[in-house]
This record gives structure tokens, sequence and C-alpha cells, in this order.
């Protein structure tokens, strides 16, 4: 393997890595902001010029926080947990493909890992293991309301993955590959796959929401059942990584929509004229997306865990099936027709 | 020759191997599941190193994602003090080590009597589809496309048993 490769490779991760980090910190400020707005409030304002070195605050305060670690905790655990947590939401964007641009006479491709042929399957396999972080620190904890958030959570994220799994196929369908680049060509040559998947579109969403534990399906983190869910026995660091992990996935999910659905890099016209455009129409989407994640936080209250769970078995995965079928079959007509 | 991908493949194989150990030795419970955790990443490397990227995915989604979340989830709802007593053996540890062994000598045997077994593998074209080709062999009449359905039809019994079991029924109905 040849060196450029190498230094390729980890200047990009170090290029995701840092926008994710500074991603995560203006999403807590644009959350608050946004919320406090939605509440006819100003937000956080007093740090630096309109609030905009909060973050900053709150992770310095964060750093001098003591870290406790209860005296019954599976310590090894207990302390692995949140690294746990933090390395799926991570390593998932590797796949995501960004375009790619030709500078000093060879192409550059944005995306990390390059054209995986199995990509979405690479995004659900890192998705099912994020569930690790949470079910282990709510029972390396050795508290009950962490454990029960832990339970709550594992049950939650099991039974969303299977309506988000089958939303995926629908896209991997359309384009007749697993492949991410292959579906973000196959919209730039045909419309958007939210116009032709709309039913996948929304039970992605809604699964999305409640695989990322975000309200309304906030389950695992309810105050007032739970004090705080899996987390409840972290402090300092530890417990800034699982809300780093929360917004990181936050993020995670939205570009995943974004080119599954949305068009991904591509936006007609523009990308094709200037391809160097690509990460910052994705961005441009990605802010939208997030936008309407705080907008159903300020709207909806949180659902009841049985309505919950009635909601994924008897609604997200009998909608997921349907949409393959109807996929199937209207593709299978099409193809007969031409 | 010693080449990158043979040194990848040894540190794998022992890191796996070590895990499998350490699942059946350890004391507590969910560490043996996190051990589990290990060893099939493990084989998913090694499926990855092979260059079948499928199997290496769907080794983690399904091993990793499902089965292992599943056995943790039995572990935390059982009582807690009932995970650490104990001796890992028993009287019947012998037995286990000579059926384990001689399993191990006849499949050793059948992959060496195997024609294959000698040839170097070729790297795989990059224009080769092997996801599609291997969707193709699931649904072919000359291909699996028997075992596929009866494993598909065994899959769907065993949901429908599920449901029955779990079955709430209602006071009347009894």
């Amino acid at each position: 393997m040849d060196l450029g490769l190498w230094i390729e490779w980890i200047v990009k991760a170090i290029i995701l890595i840092v926008v994710l980090l500074i991603g995560f910190m203006y999403l807590t400020y644009m959350e608050r902001k946004f919320l406090a707005r939605f509440q006819n409030r100003y937000g956080p304002n007093r740090a630096g010029p309109v609030g905009l070195l909060q973050p900053m605050a709150d992770g310095i305060k964060l750093i001098f926080k003591e870290e406790v670690i209860p005296k019954q905790a599976d310590k090894l655990i207990f302390i692995l947990a949140p690294v746990i947590t933090v390395i799926p939401a991570w390593v998932i964007l590797a796949v995501i493909p960004l375009g790619s641009i030709q500078l000093f006479g060879r192409t550059i491709d944005f995306s990390l890992a390059g054209d995986l042929n199995v990509g979405i399957l690479y995004i659900m396999a890192v998705t099912s293991i994020s569930v690790y972080g949470i079910v282990l620190a709510g029972w390396s904890s050795n508290n009950k309301y962490a454990l029960l958030g832990g339970i709550r959570s594992s049950a939650q994220m099991i039974s969303y993955e299977l309506a988000l799994g089958l939303a995926f196929v629908g896209p991997a369908m359309m384009a007749s590959s697993l492949s991410l680049a292959r579906i973000v060509e196959a919209q730039s040559k045909t419309v958007w796959f939210a116009v032709l998947q709309p039913i996948g579109f929304v039970v992605f969403l809604v699964a999305a929401l409640a695989e990322i534990n975000r309200s309304p399906f906030d389950m695992p983190e309810a105050e007032q059942e739970l004090t705080a869910g899996y987390h409840v026995e972290y402090s300092g660091m530890k417990f800034a990584m699982f809300m780093l992990t929360e917004y990181t996935k936050m993020i995670v999910v939205s570009v995943i929509a974004a080119t599954l659905f949305l068009g991904g890099y591509h936006f007609p016209f523009l990308t094709d004229r200037w391809p160097w455009l690509g990460p910052l129409v994705l961005f441009a989407k990605v802010i939208i997306l997030l936008f309407g994640i705080i907008w159903v936080r300020a709207t909806l209250p949180r659902v009841r865990y049985d309505q919950l769970m009635a909601l994924g078995w008897k609604v997200m995965l009998p909608a997921a099936l349907l949409n393959v079928f109807i996929t199937a079959g209207v593709m299978y007509v099409l193809g007969m027709i031409a | 020759m010693i080449t990158v991908s043979l040194i990848i493949f040894l540190i794998v194989a022992v890191i796996t191997l070590g895990s499998a150990l350490m699942v059946v030795t350890a004391r507590n419970l969910v560490h043996a599941a996190l051990w589990l955790v290990v060893a099939l990443f493990g084989v998913a490397i090694l499926f990855g190193l092979l260059q079948a990227g499928f199997l290496a995915v769907v080794q983690v989604v399904i091993y990793i994602g499902a089965i292992v979340i599943l056995i943790i989830f039995a572990i935390m709802l059982t009582q807690r003090n009932a995970l650490e007593i104990g001796s890992r053996f028993n009287e019947n540890w012998g037995w286990a080590l000579g059926i384990s062994a001689l399993v191990f000598a006849a499949l050793v045997w059948a992959i060496v009597s195997w024609p294959g077994f000698h040839v170097q593998a070729q790297p795989l074209d990059a224009r080769f589809d092997s996801v599609a080709e291997l969707g193709k062999a699931l649904v072919a009449s000359n291909g699996y496309a028997l075992p596929f359905e009866l494993a598909s039809v065994l899959l769907l019994a065993a949901l429908i048993g599920a449901i029955v079991i779990a079955w709430e029924r209602k006071p009347e109905e009894r």
C-alpha cells in the first residue's frame, strides 16, 4: 500500500472527526437557541456574541467536574460503555459519498472509505452495534433506574431497527445496488427517492428518531419515570460522551436520510456544474433535517412506552413491509412494460 | 511467505480464539457475552480479509447486532446474584474436551481432503459484484433455491410458533 493513500485516509478521518465534534458543539447551541425561540425565550446569550461561546463554556465546565464511579459498579464496563457508545456514531459516516473532484492530476474522492459495495448494510451493522453502549452503561451502573433505562432503550432500538432496515430496502431496490454512491447516482438521474418512496421516507424518519432516542421517543431518558435513564450514574466527561453521541447521531441520521432519500451530495444543475459544492449541498440538507428534528422535539410530547412498542410493531413494521412489496410490484410492472 | 494480510490473519485468529476461550471461562455472564462479541467480530474480520464484504457485514448485523444483544437482554432480566456462582467446570469436562477435539479433527480432515485446499486463492476482479452473484445463486433453480426456501419456511414456522406461545389468551377463551 502506498504512503499517499495512508496519508489521504488519515487526513480524511481527522477532518471527519473534527467536523463531527464541531458539529456536536454547535448543534447543542442550535438546539437550545431554536427551542428557546419556539418557547418565546432568548436562549443562551451571555457567553460571547449572541451566546456563540456557550458550547465552549459547557465543555470546560464538564471537564472540571468530578467523575464519580459508583462503588458497586462493574468498573471496567462502566468506563468502557461511553467509549463503546461513541465509536459507532463516528465510524458510520465513513461510507457516505460526498462526490469527487479532479485535483493535482488525481481524482480526490471526498468520502472516507470510498465506494463500499455493501454500504447500506454497513450502516445497518454499525447501527445495530450502537445499542451496546447504552445497554452496558445501564447494566454496569448497578442502579435500578439505569438498568430500566438500558432495557427500555435496547427493546426500543431492536424494535425500530426492523422498520429502519426495511426502509433501507426501498432505495436499494430503486438503485438496484447496496452501494450508497450508486443510490445517489440513481437519484441524480431521476428524482429524489423521497418523491418516489414517500412511505419509505416517512418510516425512515420516524424509525430514525426512535433509533437515536430522540423526542418524542426519548423513552430511555424519561426524567419523570427514570430520573435520567441509562446515564444516571455518569458524571463529568463520561456524561459528556453520552451527550456527544446523542447529538452526533442526530447529525449522522440526517446525513443518511439526505443521502438515501434527498439526493445526497447531488443537487440538480448546481453540483453537475461545480462538483466541489457536493459536501456543502449535503451540509445544507443536513441543517434542514436537523431543524426538523429540533422542531419535532419542541412540538410533540413524549409517547408512552406501550404506545411506542405498539407503533413500532403494529404500524411501522407493516408499513415498511408494504413499501417493499409496492416498490417490488411497481418495478416489476415497469420492467414488463419497458 | 509472510505478507501483511497473513500477519493480520494471525493476529485476528489469535484474538478470536482467545476471546472464544474467555467466553467459556469468564466468571461473569455479561463479560462472557462481551467476549463472544469480540470473537464474532474477529470472524467478521476474517470474512473481510477473504474479500467477502457482504458476509462480514451480515455477520455483524445478525450475530453481534441481534443474537448477542438478545443474550445480554436475557442476562439483564435475570437475577444479578445468579451471575457469579460456582465453578466453570463440572465433572464432564473431560468428555466435552474429547468430543470437541474429535469434531475439530474431523473438520480439519474434511477441509484438508477438499481438492481446493491447496489452491492459492486469487484476488477477485474489482468489477465482480459478489452481492449480485450471491443474490442470484439464492433464487436460481440450479443454485440454492430449495435450501433457501426451506430455511424461509422454517423461520416462518418458528415465527408463528413464537407468536402462538406468547399469545395472551383472554380468560373466557380458556
